[in-house]
């Protein structure tokens, strides 16, 4: 029973730690509260304690427990509708909403995370009962970085160039470059827009970032993120200065338009630029056939 | 048990003209809202830039001497 022991703890260990590392948390990354990184990191817990019997009770061998661990394994599929239900619940009364895509992203990270955790404790458990602790201190490390590296994704800067764009008005209509936004009727919010606005061009790389900046969810997760860092001018019953992406619907570029607390060209298009490519939005048109015939 | 779930609605007029303010009457023929009379250029901003905090909206121009507000 000690050398099950020594299996276990290394497994939980390293979970915990993989779980622990990929709970990043900065203005953008939910959950940002002390009780909301308690919870998950007590669900990795649970998770890594799974991962981790699993090894000792094939090797016993017992496999009706192997069994229920896989019926335990079942419960993450809770977290999805737990982060879901909650930050849709948030999304009521924020004044620049997230968007069912983005959240729809964030809950499914959540859930595989929980999986890669399950993954990682099993197999530094299993490497430590074929060869022996020490190895662990080099497939641990690995793992980890592994699962961070696989599950980062895409950032808005990866498909598209990001620069700034002009703000002007041409009668009443409130342009970006080329790009129309909307109808500005009152002089002085006119003047604030000129004086206070920022304006930015986002052009796709390729046909499959055309079709990915064209998804709404795609547009709001931008223009959440950079609300959520640069902050913005738009309260409860003023939502004049809304800010807002709008495509050339003839090139398929967007344009958006921001007035900021924090009036930062350069970290606008930053922040932009890391800005994670939505699951749900990704266009995949280049890998079919006629998307690719019809790109030429 | 049953799940009881609070429903929440939006009672509120989107993507509808709540109101027009013009200092030329001839130019708007009564419809589905009130119409705003104002006697300058200055006063039909300061009527519009109230009703549109009021309502929630925000105003638009037709460019030709017609505001409305409509919330989005």
């Amino acid at each position: 029973m000690g050398g099950y022991g020594t299996v276990i703890a290394a497994g939980i260990t390293v979970g915990l730690l993989n779980r622990w590392l990929l709970l990043r948390s900065d203005y953008r990354h939910y959950p940002t509260y002390p009780h909301g990184q308690l919870i998950h990191l007590a669900l990795g817990f649970i998770a890594a304690s799974l991962g981790a019997v699993a090894v000792p009770a094939i090797a016993k061998p017992d496999f009706v427990a192997v069994t229920f661990l896989v019926l335990a394994a079942q419960q993450f599929r809770e977290v999805r509708n737990m982060e879901r239900e909650t930050l849709t619940q948030l999304e009521e009364t924020k004044l620049v909403s997230r968007g069912t895509d983005y959240i729809e992203g964030i809950a499914r990270v959540f859930e595989a995370r929980n999986y890669l955790v399950i993954m990682t404790a099993l197999l530094c458990s299993g490497t430590v009962q074929q060869w022996g602790l020490k190895y662990v201190f080099v497939v641990g490390p690995l793992l980890i970085l592994l699962s961070l590296k696989l599950m980062s994704g895409s950032y808005i800067g990866d498909i598209a160039r990001v620069q700034e764009g002009r703000i002007h008005f041409k009668g009443s209509l409130l342009m970006v470059d080329d790009v129309v936004m909307m109808n500005v009727g009152l002089p002085q919010t006119r003047k604030k827009i000129m004086d206070e606005g920022m304006g930015v061009i986002i052009k796709p790389m390729d046909d499959n970032a055309r079709l990915n900046l064209d998804a709404p969810g795609q547009r709001k997760a931008i223009i959440h993120d950079v609300v959520s860092i640069l902050g913005s001018k738009v309260d409860v019953n003023e939502t004049e200065l809304m800010p807002m992406a709008r495509k050339q619907v003839d090139q398929g570029y967007l344009a958006m338009f921001i007035v900021a607390n924090e009036p930062d060209m350069e970290m606008l298009i930053e922040i932009i630029k890391k800005v994670p490519v939505l699951e749900s939005a990704r266009g995949t048109t280049l890998l079919s056939y006629y998307g690719r015939k019809a790109a030429d | 048990m049953v799940e009881r779930r609070q429903i929440k609605m939006n009672t509120g007029l989107n993507e509808y003209i709540l109101a027009i303010v013009t200092c030329e009457k001839d130019r708007v023929i009564s419809g589905g809202c009130p119409v705003f009379l104002a006697s300058g250029q200055e006063e039909m901003e300061h009527i519009s830039l109230l009703l549109a905090r009021i309502l929630g909206g925000i105003v638009h121009d037709l460019e030709n001497g017609i505001y409305f507000i409509c919330k989005h």
